[in-house]
């Protein structure tokens, strides 16, 4: 299901005082399988833009289409889209509302109008992914913590079975650990079925990680778009917008520049760690 | 959608109006609707039309809110004129349909409600478009603290007032946010009877109601951590003040209220 946005424009409160251009011209792809960080300050049209992606927001102008369609044309069904996209927002434990996990996740399902047993295949098999134990099915979504509380939300979209999952900050207020879990289950979700993913966030750490491409906006634009290490190495331009690089990759740039051989765009650590064990072993032999 | 509520939606802007002090202001507005109600002929009007004309004008205030602000009582205003027009007895008959009569003296009662309610309406909207509601609830306060002698509780009230006001917009945002997070769950909040739109809510209501709740309390925490213990002995940043412009302002206030003393008492 390829995702390709043509000179998408978005004005918010168009026609009054208020209004402010939250989108500007943004024009990208997203090819099948594909695992997409966006990133960009508070402000910059991240929300905006997905939320176009399932049909929530209308552009001003501009055109989106979704495995070839356009879903900007009228006559597309908005139900037919948002089964298709699935959209975590932000902090989305405040959506919970029903009595038991088991209802809150099924939720979606049931909008989809599917069969009973249907829903409830879907809704252990979200609760397995998300790692939600089938024991606290009856339970009410208020009574868990907050880190399961998020997994729940997540569960209800993944129980939709989603060929695009949209994920907005999802690990937002969450400690350490909690945002470890998240972000595994994330990539592990990718890995395993194959869905587009797109993760919005503002750590630079959480995105080079795991995404195939960055999306890099900056007052609703699109700064930079290109893979993680094409997108790195303009340094410079990030730190202008105030993004900065992963640590580690601000790190290889300074070793750099001490005359280390090491590549500057380097992402992981672990990669890192190669380059300068070679690296202090090249000179220990010299 | 939610976005085109105008009762009580402010307008930024610098002009003498909106900076009159709101204790003035209020007043002003107190009188302006007892003096309307006063106006007993239609020549009468005529004053508070260039009144309210020289407070738009001198405000600037785009005359599209105004008419904005009417919108929401068309209902209540044409009730109050088919009531007073139908079901007032005397004068002659003018028309009859069935058992309604519409007399001179229904049909001159109609007008002159019609217009009383069109001109109370404006006035206050004028008030609001031109005052911040921090401002207002201000005045409101200092209106009141004479009244807290007899125990109105006047800070207190202020002070829900403004907590209100504050959590107008935030409200509205969740509400936004809540039903988009919904609607991408599949919730549909717009088609179906009644009976299974009142449904279709509880998927927002309930959030909306937790997450409420959870803002007062941290509000309520935030507040007592800073020492909040109601009205007494409470010093303010800003004090109001009055100016000169303030009672020029009063003054062509009383100029009209006047004009249609006059116009009410010596001509007919």
């Amino acid at each position: 299901m390829p995702i390709k946005v043509e000179n998408l424009s978005f004005v918010y409160n168009e026609g009054t005082p208020y209004a402010t251009v939250a989108l500007n011209n943004v024009t990208f792809e997203i090819q099948d399988e594909e695992f997409v960080g966006i990133i960009g300050h508070t402000g910059s049209g991240k929300s905006t833009l997905i939320q176009h992606l399932n049909g929530l927001l209308k552009p001003t102008s501009g055109k989106i289409y979704i495995n070839g369609v356009d879903i900007t044309d009228k006559k597309v069904s908005l139900k037919d889209i948002r089964k298709e996209v699935g959209l975590v927002f932000q902090y989305p434990e405040y959506q919970l509302f029903e009595e038991t996990i088991f209802k809150d996740i099924a939720f979606g399902p049931t909008n989809l109008g599917l069969s009973e047993e249907e829903i409830e295949k879907r809704v252990y098999e979200a609760m397995d992914i998300v790692g939600i134990s089938r024991e606290l099915a009856d339970k009410s979504p208020f009574e868990v913590s907050g880190g399961q509380k998020r997994r729940i939300a997540i569960a209800g979209i993944l129980a939709m079975k989603p060929r695009i999952l949209i994920l907005d900050e999802p690990t937002a207020g969450l400690d350490p650990k909690g945002r470890e879990e998240i972000l595994n289950k994330i990539k592990e979700i990718h890995d395993k079925y194959k869905m587009i993913t797109i993760l919005v966030s503002h750590s630079m750490e959480d995105i080079a990680r795991f995404a195939d491409k960055i999306i890099v906006m900056n007052k609703g634009r699109i700064e930079i778009i290109g893979t993680p290490r094409e997108v790195f190495r303009e340094a410079e331009k990030l730190e202008k917008m105030g993004l900065g690089v992963p640590q580690i990759t601000s790190l290889a740039r300074e070793l750099q520049k001490k005359g280390v051989t090491i590549p500057e765009d380097i992402l992981t650590i672990e990669e890192a760690k190669e380059y300068i064990i070679r690296y202090l072993r090249g000179t220990k032999n010299v | 959608m939610f976005r085109n509520i105008t009762i009580g939606q402010y307008i930024p802007g610098d002009s003498v109006v909106h900076k009159l002090d709101p204790r003035i202001k209020i007043i002003i507005t107190f009188i302006f609707i007892v003096a309307i109600f006063f106006i007993n002929k239609l020549s009468g009007y005529i004053f508070a039309v260039l009144y309210l004309y020289l407070v738009i004008a001198i405000s600037k205030t785009p005359f599209s809110y105004i008419l904005k602000g009417l919108r929401p009582v068309i209902i209540i205003l044409l009730l109050t004129v088919s009531l007073n027009m139908f079901f007032t007895p005397g004068g002659t008959v003018l028309y009859t349909l069935g058992p309604l009569k519409v007399t001179t003296s229904g049909l001159r009662l109609a007008v002159f409600m019609g217009l009383r309610l069109i001109f109370l309406i404006i006035g206050t909207s004028l008030l609001t478009l031109t005052t911040s509601p921090i401002s207002l609830t201000d005045g409101i306060e200092h209106i009141l603290k004479p009244f807290s002698r007899i125990g109105v509780p006047a800070h207190e009230l202020a002070m829900m007032m403004t907590i209100a006001l504050r959590f107008i917009p935030t409200l509205i945002e969740e509400t936004e946010k809540i039903m988009k997070a919904q609607m991408a769950r599949g919730a549909d909040f717009e088609s179906g009877n009644i009976v299974k739109r009142a449904k279709g809510l509880v998927p927002l209501l309930v959030p909306l109601f937790i997450s409420a709740f959870r803002r007062a309390d941290e509000l309520a925490v935030a507040m007592e951590s800073r020492c909040y213990r109601g009205g007494q002995n409470r010093t303010r940043m800003k004090q109001l003040k009055i100016q000169p412009r303030d009672y020029e302002a009063l003054a062509v206030t009383l100029i009209m209220v006047l004009l249609i003393v006059w116009n009410r008492v010596w001509t007919w």
